[in-house]
């Protein structure tokens, strides 16, 4: 019975501090969006040629998130019938848009007018046995030019 | 080993090494191909931001502390990269990747690769 309390104390947290996190985050993420939105962004590849640019930098933004207690329950029922897991697709999102944000702010720092061939990968970095913590590394980078 | 300021810049500005990850340096020309550079560095989380990181994984969010691990990990990748590129005699890393992978519960290796050119 007392584990069931406790474990129902801790869903409450997790969903009472996981939410709250999450909607002041994606608040705060779109206020940041607006800010660089003079940054003009390609993902063209490697061969993208940028005649006008004097200067060239390489930028580096990376974020390591975890989910919350609630988010991992739930999760591990939706995992039996599989299927979109939505709760890790919020996480998800906040993760990479905060990863671009990062380096997007650090080459706006820098003077950059644009940032070109971004690249963007995602790294687990806790092993699935679990028990872990879940936490996954967002990583974005691109070359800057002014 | 030291470590570096905590910015999203690779220290490429402490080296006046220009690095891309394009297959050129905009503003400039190519002259001389180099070769494959490569730095890595492998970290292990320690007890105390585990504990933290155990703590934070109730209310979920961002996990600050292995955030700053993996960069302060991506920035010696980095420069151990840069300095095999000096050792070359080259002023311009083009082409960098970037490469995560985790050895074992909490120990990843952050690996950094480019090819070094002369620019003019």
């Amino acid at each position: 019975m007392e584990e069931i309390v406790v474990f129902a104390i801790l869903l409450g947290i997790g969903y009472f501090f996981g939410a709250r996190a999450e909607k002041q985050h994606l608040r705060l993420l779109q206020h940041r969006e607006q800010a660089i939105k003079g940054l003009v962004l390609s993902t063209a590849g490697a061969k993208a040629t940028v005649p006008d640019a004097r200067q060239a930098e390489l930028f580096v933004g990376s974020v390591v998130i975890s989910s919350d207690f609630f988010k991992t329950f739930i999760a591990g029922l939706l995992k039996l019938f599989g299927g979109r897991i939505t709760v890790y697709e919020s996480l998800l999102e906040r993760g990479r848009r905060e990863a671009l944000l990062r380096m997007e702010e650090s080459a706006l720092a820098w003077g950059a007018e644009r940032v070109v061939n971004i690249r963007i990968q995602t790294a687990e970095l806790s092993g699935n046995n679990g028990r872990g913590v879940v936490a996954l590394e967002v990583m974005a980078y691109g070359t800057g030019v002014r | 080993m030291t470590v570096q300021p905590r910015s999203s810049q690779p220290r490429s500005s402490v080296s006046n090494l220009i690095l891309t990850n394009i297959e050129t340096v905009p503003g400039k020309t190519i002259t001389q191909h180099l070769g494959l550079v490569q730095g890595s560095s492998v970290r292990a989380k320690h007890l105390g931001r585990d504990i933290a990181a155990g703590l934070k994984n109730l209310v979920g969010g961002e996990l600050k502390g292995y955030t700053e691990l993996l960069q302060e990990a991506r920035e010696e990748a980095t420069s151990r990269m840069v300095q095999d590129a000096q050792k070359l005699g080259a002023n311009a890393i083009v082409n960098v990747r970037f490469a995560t992978s985790s050895l074992t519960q909490g120990a990843a290796e952050l690996f950094a690769y480019g090819t070094a050119v002369r620019v003019e």
